[in-house]
């Protein structure tokens, strides 16, 4: 384990292209376990491709700098084995996989994180290897669907197929519970939810991010889901870069002022 | 990625098919076979005295020598298909139209060979369950060995037989209903299935009897160069119900094997058929399956048909809806990998006003496999109030792999509602990254999508067929992307 020694994620002069348009022109970002950082930006910023470049989007080209997990370089890793280490992307629009239902894909994702990957059907009843058990798993996605007021029924429909937006955010945070991220990446979470369900949400990965010590990257454009999800760290994306970091001021400094006045104070600086 | 059209889409230059199987044959999951013990076998090679040497050896009546010599003349009258695959490899010539495995017949399971009986736990049937099921008509070489029929079924009239048992045995029924869907002359290997045929099932559900569990039959070619020309004919009674089930997996050789079935059915007045079939013929084997239904009034009849393996598979299971209220649904499915041709499809013709139809077709291409649904819609004139909807997707796996649409739509009513839609996508990287970013590594996503893509069939299917099914698709995944 690298451990304390390094911070969760640290961000030296990230530079992203996509579709040969150069979006992020060197992000600086430092975030240790235990932390809640967010990032904000007017829509179509680059606030999205930030998170995506962590995970690893193949149409996320990373053309300079680099990006360190507790010190150990995520951009050799596949995204796959960047979830395995523990990084966490709720999406801000999900995917929908029809002819997979909730239930069958959550198990698997469960014991590709916890367990080295699927287990074959003959150690379906647990035990025998892979130290999976589907009655430890079933009653932690029981436990989460409670917490977060879900349907169970959710369970058995096909993965986001049909969904609507809240339905959709609920499913993302269901998964960041069940899944016990290092490191969430949360992408727009707020947008189609209600007021109700984002209150429901929001305590929930508040409640997930103090008792699991987890660092958390928000990314939003509106102030709503901080209410619940409270920032340590602030920051401000303009041209490709945080164009000033600071403490949680800044949300309702840029709140209060707008992203226009913010532009004019700190982008030319 | 999703490229939404209601006509031909192709990509990718034409896989040389010929020449990738024999590679791919070896890699083949079932492709074990048990040694060869035959009674009696004709020659290779078709003349008039093979077909008259088949109709002794069963002791036919003169009546099925005539009609067998009859199609004969016009399978060597008739051209070859000219749509399709490449048929060019199959050798007349080299074929052994006809052998007899052993003497007898098993009513009991402790009578089958050990050696059957392996090749069946070498397919995973577990014993249990072959009991259990009951009607289990498995055909090994060209002949039925075994045929078990659930006692209640010969209480309430359901007649589960060969063709070759049930001609001997209710010739009046038989003859009645044999060759009237599919005759001779419908086509060249229906033409030659008529004049060889040998094995297969016949079924007879009596007025308002309902078949609760589906009869099944396994088949299984096991000799070299061997064709194999089963023939099925099932009549449903007016309000009755039979689900039939036939699962295929084959041996491997290194010469062209050719199975040109010819399945017959009846659904009378207010009935109810369907018909299941998990195809898995090993890759060098030629599949040329003539499948037709008719369904009079408020009855309906349904097409469940996967098709995995084979070297080229051309199959369109149709049915002709002839009264008021008749329904078809077809559920095709298709998986080609490497050198495979799946030309699959499905035809409905609107014999009568007031009728309905619904065709779902999912393909999926992988390692230059290519898939094409072929399909037919005909509304004959003054079959008014009908409708009709087909639905196409297909999943390409890779840019070499390719995929086409041939639909036909013939209308010659007014006031039919006709829907044609076709798709065809790649497998989606969103899809993927999605996936990805649980956890999972690219072909276990790639795995859980294609599963996704084709879980509408799969529903379908009784359990241990869809266990089965999603087995194969498993293994037909692996390492294909990554």
């Amino acid at each position: 384990m690298s451990g304390a020694a390094h911070p969760l994620l640290e961000i030296e002069d990230l530079h992203v292209r996509i579709a040969g348009k150069e979006v992020l022109k060197g992000i600086r970002l430092a975030l240790k376990a235990g932390e809640v950082h967010v990032v904000l930006g007017q829509n179509g910023i680059g606030k999205s491709t930030l998170a995506y470049a962590i995970m690893g989007h193949p149409n996320y080209e990373v053309t300079g700098g680099r990006i360190l997990f507790e010190g150990e370089d995520l951009l050799a890793l596949e995204p796959d084995a960047r979830a395995r280490k523990g990084v966490f992307l709720a999406f801000q629009n999900p995917i929908s996989v029809p002819g997979v239902t909730v239930a069958n894909f959550l198990r698997t994702a469960y014991q590709a994180r916890f367990h080295g990957g699927p287990v074959k059907a003959a150690d379906k009843t647990g035990g025998s290897g892979s130290g999976f058990s589907v009655m430890e798993f079933q009653k932690r996605l029981r436990a989460a669907m409670t917490d977060l007021k879900i349907d169970p029924s959710l369970a058995t429909r096909y993965l986001n197929e049909g969904f609507s937006g809240g339905e959709k955010k609920q499913m993302e945070i269901l998964q960041m519970a069940l899944l016990r991220p290092r490191l969430a990446l949360m992408d727009e979470t707020d947008s189609g939810l209600d007021v109700d369900k984002l209150a429901t949400v929001g305590q929930a990965a508040d409640r997930q991010a103090r008792e699991q010590h987890m660092g958390v990257l928000v990314i939003t454009h509106y102030k709503r889901m901080l209410n619940y999800v409270r920032p340590t760290h602030a920051h401000l994306l303009m041209d490709g870069r945080l164009v000033v970091s600071k403490g949680p001021e800044l949300v309702d400094e840029i709140d209060q002022q707008g992203y226009e006045k913010a532009r004019a104070r700190y982008a030319a600086a | 990625m999703l490229d939404r059209a209601a006509s031909r889409i192709a990509r990718s230059p034409e896989p040389a098919l010929a020449s990738e199987a024999a590679g791919i044959v070896q890699d083949y999951k079932f492709g074990f076979h048990e040694p060869e013990r035959h009674a009696f076998r004709t020659g290779k090679g078709l003349t008039r005295e093979v077909v008259e040497q088949i109709s002794e050896q069963k002791g036919e009546p003169k009546w099925m020598r005539d009609f067998r010599l009859k199609a004969l003349e016009i399978f060597w009258r008739k051209p070859m298909p000219n749509f399709g695959g490449d048929l060019a490899g199959i050798d007349f010539d080299n074929i052994t139209y006809y052998l007899k495995p052993t003497e007898g017949r098993y009513r009991n399971w402790d009578l089958v060979p050990e050696e059957i009986k392996r090749t069946y736990d070498r397919l995973g049937i577990p014993e249990d369950e072959r009991k259990f099921l009951g009607g289990v008509g498995a055909q090994y070489d060209s002949e039925v060995v075994y045929h078990n029929l659930k006692k209640e079924w010969d209480e309430k009239g359901v007649i589960f037989l060969s063709p070759e048992e049930a001609l001997r045995r209710h010739e009046d029924l038989f003859r009645e209903h044999w060759g009237t869907v599919i005759p001779p002359a419908d086509n060249k290997f229906a033409a030659l299935n008529s004049a060889v045929w040998s094995g297969g099932s016949f079924i007879y559900v009596p007025r308002g009897v309902k078949v609760e569990i589906p009869l099944q039959a396994y088949f299984r070619i096991n000799a070299k160069e061997m064709g194999q020309f089963e023939r099925t004919m099932i009549i449903v009674d007016e309000g009755a119900f039979v689900h039939y089930v036939e699962g295929c997996t084959a041996p491997v050789y290194s010469a062209d094997s050719l199975h040109s079935a010819v399945v017959e059915i009846v659904v009378k007045r207010g009935g109810r058929c369907r018909y299941t079939t998990i195809q898995n013929w090993s890759t060098n084997v030629y599949n040329l399956v003539t499948k037709r239904a008719m369904a009079y009034g408020d009855a309906t009849m349904e097409w469940i048909d996967g098709n995995l393996g084979s070297k080229l598979t051309m199959k369109y299971p149709a049915v002709y809806m002839m009264e008021p209220g008749a329904r078809g649904e077809i559920l095709s499915i298709a998986f080609a990998g490497k050198g495979q041709h799946q030309d699959a499809g499905a035809k409905v013709v609107h014999c009568a006003p007031h009728t309905s139809s619904l065709i779902t077709s999912k393909s999926i291409s992988k390692d230059g496999g290519r898939t094409s649904y072929r399909g037919l819609c005909k509304v004959l004139d003054g079959a008014e109030h009908c409708k009709s909807r087909v639905n196409c997707d297909a999943l390409l796996l890779d840019d070499r792999s390719r995929s086409d649409t041939y639909p036909t739509i013939e209308v010659d009513a007014e006031r039919v509602a006709i829907e044609h839609e076709a798709s065809v996508s790649k497998i989606s990287e969103e899809q993927l990254f999605y996936l990805m970013s649980r956890g999972l590594p690219e072909a276990e996503a790639a795995k859980m999508i294609v599963t996704g893509f084709i879980e509408p069939l799969i529903r379908e299917l009784p359990m241990e067929y869809a266990v089965e099914m999603n087995r194969l698709i498993e293994l037909e995944m692996e390492g294909s992307v990554g």
